[in-house]
């Protein structure tokens, strides 16, 4: 840093803290970020990035603390006034018109006007390509967005946030849709900014490329500000120890289970772009968890095991028998169940009620000739209330006024009801109170004494090394590695899901 | 289900409109509550309230079907012909079966290639509508045998017998929807179609299932219009789809599927026949009908909606 005011500070955060009923997603982060600086936020799923994120871009309302822009106090309230102030925020999920052209797109909801209320194109191309020039961007403004690659839509987006001209960009995984030769490409385009005096708060879980572009990095875990380091001070072992850090407290404590036959086989499975060669056992009364970080493809596994997303190639077993059709038809009645990660979207029907939900998966079972046996109904949802301890005051009540844990068990409850062989339960515990969280990993004890192979992937590392027998890592599609639950600890499965050998 | 469950059902707050406005009726005009114009108001929502029954299905599943007048007035002509050449029964049969067919159709086009109900519905209706002209070259086909009649214009124990039809398909409909492990389908699809895909039930099924008992029910409301008309009719039905879907959405049924009932689309069909009627008997114009048509299917819908909003405030 050769300029005066390189230890200046553009943006201050100082105890930063955010609740949301029943979890404090950020309690008192501290964050600065320097002129001309590149500055990375890391830590695992859930530490808080995000929330930190949206705080910054208005989107959410911080509970405490306070930001301070270019030295003086500001509160943000929407987006549009981070927008003012110079905070541009670039998401995974890019903000682009794809039937427009880049230049529309740049000046969206400004675009520059003749006197007659037409829209003045020239103007509006000119100063589109001084932005796209800005960044060696060699497209016409032209172009429509629909025929560019994600990488150059990426380029878009900066265009459009230096079009602001935002003094600091926040950039929310760029690099995870882009090719290694783009993300160099990227990176470029970062330094440039940099030089440029553009401050830039870079949000990846890829310590490498973290270490390889950052200034800074400030580490984040369940909610709370770790530290911030040099990069050059640091080296992924260093991060992945600051990431981890976990305490393991009031965890259900495991009871063994004997684990039988093979009840499930996976050989090779490979969906293109998705995953590939896939090959893994379960053994009944097995509990096999599936670690990796948000888009290692452990869920999109899962998905093409249970046959929601078919996949190209490779080979599924149940009990020795082969799955042909890959439909989830064909899974279900080879007793197979899946508790999906949104269960509001995938899970249940909110609006019907308790019992009906419960006994979707076992109608064709309990009705003569076509009539539901409307006693069965009745005991199935009783039985599996009373087993689950689902709280609500009766099986008509609808679902959507029960909590999180309750509607969770209430999922579980219907692949219970086909008497499963396998369960797949994808991040079960997402956003459900303690208790529950509890019961539910009580639960999945209780049926792997009943001899169900159980299939569970989690974000949260305590949680799979406490429940699980042995643990899988996921990486980029791939299985990095497999732990016994003896061997098996944080910093292991963190170093095979984040790193590269 | 108990008393206060039932005060705070939909279909209650439905019926309380309906017999508010037969009280007004009653009060404006004294023939309105005469035995002979309540049969004669009963014949005719009886065709709208039988088609209504499918729709409730289908709408039930978040689709919705335009072709079922056309439907009507296509199965209305073939009906004349085969009546004719064929005789009544195996005519007969052969018309609702065209009707169920047409349904089935729709149903498999939405669903193989995934397609919006709206817009495969609103080409069967010009389809079918334009077969029915073409086969008739426009003109209506006379000549059906007089016994026929007494389907349409009979009595049974007093009661006109398309009442009597109406009543059973609306038991037969209830029972569907509320005893059946399809009817359970229908409402779980139509509450979250990706979940319920999710649990094994396969939901395309479900939705070739409601538009062929659309297709079969509009048939059958063109036969019963062959024997009230004596004759087959191109442009029978015109029309008649907004009244269904009026009627069926007057009723509470969501259009975003999952939540409704037969029951308060049969009232929804009554509260558009009886308005009809009392304008009618009241001497409001024809055009000002349509108008004050259109603003009770606004005013109900807006009611739902906001009934909604106040429930999930309360609940939450």
């Amino acid at each position: 840093m050769k300029k005066k005011n390189a230890d200046k500070y553009i943006l201050k955060l100082e105890n930063i803290s955010k609740a949301f009923p029943g979890v404090k997603a950020l309690n008192k982060i501290n964050f600065n970020l320097r002129k001309g600086e590149i500055h990375s936020l890391v830590g695992e799923n859930g530490a808080g990035k995000s929330t930190l994120l949206k705080i910054l871009s208005g989107a959410y309302k911080k509970d405490e603390g306070t930001i301070t822009l270019e030295g003086s106090k500001v509160e943000m309230t929407d987006p549009k006034q981070a927008l003012d102030m110079g905070i541009s925020v670039i998401y995974q999920e890019f903000n682009l018109i794809p039937n427009l052209s880049i230049a529309e797109n740049i000046f969206m909801g400004r675009t520059p006007c003749k006197n007659s209320g037409f829209i003045d194109f020239q103007k509006l191309y000119q100063e589109a390509e001084f932005f796209l020039k800005k960044i060696g961007m060699k497209k016409s403004a032209k172009t429509l967005v629909s025929e560019l690659s994600v990488a150059e839509q990426q380029m878009v987006e900066i265009a459009k946030s230096l079009s602001f001209s935002a003094k600091i960009i926040v950039m929310d995984e760029p690099t995870s849709a882009l090719t290694e030769s783009e993300k160099e490409t990227l990176f470029n385009i970062i330094r440039e900014l940099k030089e440029k005096e553009v401050s830039i708060i870079f949000i990846s879980h890829i310590i490498e490329e973290v270490l390889e572009i950052s200034d800074r990095i400030t580490v984040l875990r369940d909610g709370n500000y770790v530290g911030t380091v040099n990069a050059k001070d640091t080296n992924p072992k260093g991060i992945v120890q600051m990431m981890v850090g976990r305490e393991l407290k009031d965890f259900y404590s495991k009871k063994e289970v004997k684990k039988g036959k093979v009840v499930l086989e996976v050989k090779n499975l490979t969906k293109k772009s998705k995953y590939e060669n896939i090959s893994f056992q379960l053994h009944e009364g097995e509990v096999l968890g599936f670690a990796g970080l948000v888009g290692s493809g452990r869920a999109q596994v899962m998905r093409g095991i249970f046959g929601i997303e078919t996949p190209d190639s490779g080979e599924i077993l149940i009990k020795g028998k082969k799955v042909k059709t890959h439909s989830l038809f064909e899974t279900i009645k080879m007793k197979m169940g899946f508790v999906p990660e949104d269960r509001r979207a995938e899970g249940l029907i909110l609006s019907r009620s308790v019992k009906d939900n419960i006994n979707i998966t076992k109608l064709s079972h309990i009705n003569s000739h076509g009539f539901v046996k409307q006693k069965d109904e009745e005991k199935i949802a009783n039985e599996y209330c009373k087993r689950l301890k689902i709280r609500t005051p009766d099986n008509k009540q609808i679902v959507q006024n029960l909590s999180g844990g309750n509607q969770q068990k209430i999922v579980i409850a219907k692949w219970l009801a086909i008497n499963p062989k396998i369960l797949i339960l994808d991040d079960p515990t997402r956003g459900i109170d303690v208790g529950s969280k509890n019961e539910i990993y009580s639960l999945i004890n209780n049926l792997a004494k009943e001899k169900i192979g159980i299939i569970l992937i989690s974000s949260e590392l305590p949680e799979i090394l406490n429940i699980s027998d042995r643990i899988l890592v996921m990486r980029e599609g791939k299985i990095t590695g497999e732990l016994g639950r003896k061997e098996a600890t944080q910093e292991k499965i963190m170093q095979l899901a984040a790193l590269k050998n | 289900m108990d008393f206060k469950n039932i005060l705070k059902s939909t279909e209650f707050g439905i019926f309380v409109a309906f017999l508010a406005l037969c009280t007004i009726l009653s009060f404006a005009t004294p023939n309105f509550l005469s035995v002979y114009n309540i049969s004669t108001v009963m014949k005719q929502v009886s065709f709208i309230a039988i088609m209504s029954v499918g729709m409730t299905m289908v709408i039930l599943t978040a689709g919705i079907d335009l072709s079922v007048g056309a439907v009507l007035g296509l199965v209305n002509v073939l009906a004349a012909l085969f009546i004719i050449k064929f005789g009544l029964a195996p005519g007969l049969s052969m018309a609702l079966i065209c009707g169920a067919s047409l349904g089935f159709v729709n149903g498999i086009i939405i669903v193989k290639w995934d397609l919006p109900p709206f817009i495969v519905t609103l080409g069967m209706m010009n389809i079918a509508r334009g077969l029915a002209l073409l086969i008739t070259k426009g003109s209506p086909i006379t000549g059906i045998p007089e016994c026929f009649g007494c389907l349409a214009e009979g009595r049974l124990i007093g009661v006109p017998v398309p009442v009597i039809i109406m009543i059973i398909i609306y038991i037969l409909g209830y029972l569907f929807l509320s005893r059946t492990i399809w009817g359970r389908y229908i409402y779980a699809a139509g509450g979250n179609e990706k979940a319920t895909w999710l649990s094994g039930v396969n939901v395309n099924k479900i939705k070739v299932l409601v538009y062929t008992i659309t297709g079969f029910l509009s048939g059958l409301a063109g036969i019963m219009l062959v024997s009230r008309l004596s004759q087959g009719s191109p442009i029978a039905g015109t029309g008649y789809e907004l009244s269904v879907i009026g009627a069926v959405v007057i009723g509470g049924t969501d259009l975003m599927g999952g939540k409704g009932s037969v029951l308060g689309s049969l009232i929804g069909a009554s509260i558009m026949g009886v308005l009809a009627n009392g304008l009618v008997l009241i001497g409001v114009s024809a055009f000002w009908q349509q108008v004050i048509l259109g603003l009770v299917i606004i005013i109900a819908v807006a009611g739902g909606s906001m009934r909604r909003k106040l429930f999930s405030k309360g609940e939450s």
